[in-house]
C-alpha cells in the first residue's frame, strides 16, 4: 500500500484554543460539581434509594461504551487486515484512550466515597463483575497504549498484529462485562437478561463509529485536510449496519420480556405508560436514533452528503444515549416484585409509593459531561503533541484496494 | 528445693488466683460477655421469625425503636431517608387479604450484595448476618441495585449525634445489621424488644441451627415463607401468615 504520513497539529488555530478553552471550562465545572456532591453529599443531586445510579451513570456507561466501539476502526485494520482503514488506526487507539479516561472519570467521581479509589484498585471480590470490569478497564487502557506503541513504532511494528488482536478480544470481554453489570442482576426485572452483553456489544459498536466519523468530519472541516469520499463511504455504510444490529437485540430484548406473562409490567412501563421513558425509547431511541440515521445514511437523496454523515452519527449517539437512560433509569424507576401475587398498598410511614420519579439536578448534569469535555481535551492535547492524524485522506493518496 | 522458692510459687499463685477468680467469675455470670467473647461460627445462624397475623396496622414501634437505636434521624426528604426497617401492607390480588408486615434486610445466606460488592466490604459474618464495612465501602451503590428487597440505603448527606455503637458514615450504604452488636453482647435486636414491650410479639429470633432454639421449634411446627422464594436466596428472616 501506499505511505501513509502522519502529522501533529499546528494547534494555533482559533478551533484548537477554542476546543481547549470549552473542555477545560466543562471540566472545571464537572470537577466544582464533583466536589460539591463530595462536601454536601449526594442530597444535592437527584438521585434516591431507588434510582441509584443516575444521568452520571449514563454518560460514565455512554462513553465506556463508545471507548471499546471506536477501538473497532483499528480493529478491522490490523485483525481484519483491511488494509485502507489503516491511516486511521492511530486515531481510533487514542479516542479508545481518552473516552474511556472521560468515562471513568464520571464513574469515579460520582461515588460516595471517591476518596477511596485506592480501595478499589487493591481491595478485590472477584465474584463481582465490578471488581472484574475495574480490572478490564484498567487493562484496556494499558493494551490500548502498547498497541498505539507498537503502531508508531517501526521496529515494533511486526508485533503489531498481535497487539490489536489482543486488544479486538479484550475489548469485547470488556464490553461484555459493562453489558454483565446489569444482565447479572436478579433483582430487577428490566435486567437479568444475557441478551444485555451483545445488546452493549453492538451499541458500543454504534456509538464508538459514529462518534469516530463526527471526529474526522471535523478533523476535515477544521484543518481542510483532503478527505475523500472513499475514506468516508465503508465507515459509513458500517454504521448503517450497527445501527440495525443494536436494533435487532433490541427488539429481541423486548420481545422476550413480552413473551413472558411475569415480565408484562416492564414491558408496559418502557413502551407505553413509562412517561419520560417512555417517550424517550420512541421518539429518542427509535426514531431519532434509528430511523432518521438509517434514511440519512442509505436514502439515494442524503447519502454523499456530509452534513447528512455527520447528522446521522450525532443522531446515533442522541437514540444510545436515549437507550441508556431507558436501560438504566427506567430499569431501576419500575418497582421491584418483592411480592409476587400481591400488590403493596403502604410502603410504610416513610415511604408513601414503591415508584420514584427522578430528575437530575445540575450537578450531576455538569459532572456527566465533563466527561465529554475530558475526552475532548485529551484528544486535542494529543493531536498537538503527537502524530495521530494523517496528512491525506484523499481517495488518489489511498490505497488501490480500499477504492473498489 | 528451699523455702524461699516455695514461698515465691505460694506467692505467685495465690496472686495468680486472686488476680484471675474474679474474671472467671464475671466471665460465668454475665450472658453479655459470654457472648462477647465467643468467636463468631457458622455453628450459628441467626434468623427472625415474624408472624404478620400478630403484626398491628397503626403500630410503628419495631421502626421506632431502629430509628432510636441506630440514630437514623436525618431530617431529609422520604425519597433519600435511610430506612432500615420498613412497615408494610400488602394485598393479596386474588382474595383482596391485606397483611401487615416489617421488612428489612432479610440477612441472605446467598446474599446478592455481597455478590456483586466489588471490594468486599458487603459481606456475611460467619453466623449468617450481613453487614457492610463502612471502611471499605466506597458507595457504588451496586449492591442497592442488586438487592430484591429494596433494603439498603445510602446515606446522602453528612450526618450528627451518631451512635457509637453503631457507625454511620457518609458516602457509603447501610442496612438493618440485625444489631449485631446487642446479639454480640446477649441481647435481642431493638425491634423485637420493642414489638414484645408492645405486648405484640409479632417477631422472635434466635439460632436457627440450633434445633432447642425457640425459633427452630416454631419452624418446625407451624408453616412459615421466604419473600422471594423463587431466587434461592434462603433468607434468614422467615414470615408467617404471609
Amino acid at each position: 500500500m501506499k505511505k501513509v504520513t502522519f502529522y501533529v497539529i499546528e494547534g494555533k488555530s482559533f478551533a484548537f484554543y477554542g476546543g481547549i478553552i470549552v473542555s477545560v471550562f466543562f471540566i472545571l465545572l464537572g470537577l466544582f460539581a464533583a466536589y460539591n456532591m463530595e462536601h454536601h453529599g449526594h442530597i444535592i443531586t437527584g438521585m434516591n434509594n431507588q434510582i441509584v445510579w443516575g444521568i452520571p451513570h449514563v454518560f460514565a456507561i455512554f462513553l465506556i461504551l463508545a471507548a471499546s466501539g471506536v477501538l473497532n476502526v483499528a480493529s478491522i485494520s490490523s485483525v481484519f487486515r483491511k488494509i485502507f482503514y489503516n491511516p486511521l488506526a492511530r486515531l481510533s487507539a487514542l479516542l479508545a484512550i481518552t473516552l474511556l479516561i472521560g468515562g471513568l472519570s464520571v464513574l469515579v467521581l460520582d461515588l460516595g466515597r471517591p476518596d477511596r479509589l485506592v480501595v478499589a484498585m487493591t481491595s478485590y471480590n472477584f465474584k463481582s463483575i465490578f471488581a472484574w470490569n475495574i480490572i478490564l478497564y484498567n487493562g484496556f487502557l494499558l493494551i490500548c497504549v502498547v498497541y498505539l506503541w507498537f503502531m508508531m513504532q517501526r521496529s515494533m511494528q511486526r508485533y503489531y498484529p498481535t497487539a490489536g488482536l489482543i486488544a479486538f478480544t479484550w475489548r469485547l470481554i470488556l464490553t461484555t462485562g459493562t453489558g454483565s453489570i446489569f444482565g447479572f442482576l436478579v433483582a430487577k426485572e428490566a435486567y437479568q437478561t444475557a441478551i444485555m452483553a451483545p445488546l452493549f456489544i453492538a451499541l458500543s459498536l454504534s456509538l464508538g463509529l459514529a462518534i469516530f466519523l463526527l471526529v474526522l468530519l471535523i478533523d476535515y472541516w477544521e484543518t481542510h485536510c483532503s478527505l475523500g469520499d472513499g475514506i468516508l463511504t465503508r465507515p459509513k455504510k458500517l454504521l448503517g449496519v450497527f445501527i440495525v444490529g443494536v436494533f435487532y437485540f433490541v427488539l429481541v430484548y423486548h420481545l422476550t420480556h413480552l413473551y413472558f406473562t411475569g415480565r408484562h409490567g416492564i414491558e408496559y412501563f418502557v413502551l407505553a405508560g413509562g412517561g419520560v421513558y417512555t417517550v424517550l425509547f420512541w421518539a429518542g431511541y427509535v426514531f431519532l436514533g434509528t430511523i432518521l440515521p438509517l434514511l440519512l445514511l442509505y436514502h439515494d437523496r442524503f447519502t454523499n452528503n456530509r452534513i447528512s454523515i455527520a447528522v446521522a452519527a450525532l443522531l446515533t449517539i442522541v437514540g444510545g444515549i436515549s437507550l441508556l437512560y431507558v436501560i438504566i433509569i427506567g430499569g431501576q424507576a419500575y418497582p421491584i416484585d418483592i411480592f409476587p401475587g400481591k400488590e403493596i398498598i403502604d410502603y410504610g410511614a416513610m415511604h408513601s409509593s414503591t415508584m420514584y420519579s427522578y430528575t437530575p439536578s445540575i450537578w450531576e448534569i455538569m459532572l456527566g459531561v465533563s466527561g465529554i469535555a475530558i475526552a475532548s481535551f485529551l484528544t486535542v492535547v494529543a493531536v498537538r503533541i503527537l502524530p495521530f492524524i494523517p496528512r491525506s485522506l484523499s481517495d488518489t493518496d489511498l490505497d488501490e484496494t480500499f477504492k473498489h | 528445693m528451699n523455702v524461699s522458692t516455695q514461698n515465691r510459687r505460694d506467692f505467685l499463685k495465690k496472686s495468680a488466683a486472686i488476680t484471675v477468680a474474679p474474671g472467671v467469675l464475671l466471665y460465668s455470670v454475665s450472658p453479655k460477655a459470654h457472648h462477647a467473647e465467643k468467636p463468631v461460627t457458622s455453628e450459628t445462624r441467626w434468623g427472625m421469625l415474624i408472624d404478620t397475623n400478630k403484626c398491628v396496622d397503626n403500630c410503628t414501634a419495631c421502626l421506632d425503636a431502629c430509628v432510636e437505636e441506630h440514630g437514623l434521624t436525618e431530617d431529609v426528604p422520604v425519597e433519600i431517608k435511610p430506612v432500615w426497617i420498613r412497615k408494610v401492607t400488602v394485598r393479596d390480588k386474588q382474595t383482596g387479604r391485606e397483611t401487615f408486615l416489617p421488612l428489612m434486610c432479610q440477612h441472605c445466606e446467598n446474599p446478592p450484595c455481597v455478590d456483586v460488592c466489588p471490594t468486599g466490604a458487603s459481606f456475611k459474618r460467619a453466623d449468617g448476618i450481613v453487614l457492610v464495612d463502612r471502611h471499605t465501602c466506597i458507595g457504588c451503590r451496586y449492591c442497592m441495585m442488586a438487592c430484591p428487597y429494596k433494603a439498603r440505603s445510602f446515606v446522602h448527606e453528612a450526618l450528627e449525634n451518631q451512635k457509637p455503637h453503631s457507625p454511620r458514615g457518609k458516602g457509603t450504604v447501610e442496612s438493618c445489621n440485625f444489631c449485631v452488636y446487642r446479639i454480640d453482647h446477649g441481647m435481642g435486636p431493638a425491634c423485637i424488644e420493642a414489638c414484645e414491650a408492645e405486648g405484640h410479639e409479632a417477631m422472635i429470633y434466635g439460632d436457627m441451627n440450633d434445633p432447642e432454639s425457640e425459633i427452630s421449634k416454631k419452624l418446625k411446627e407451624m408453616s412459615s415463607s421466604v419473600l422471594r422464594p423463587d431466587l434461592k436466596l434462603n433468607p434468614g428472616i422467615r414470615y408467617q401468615g404471609l
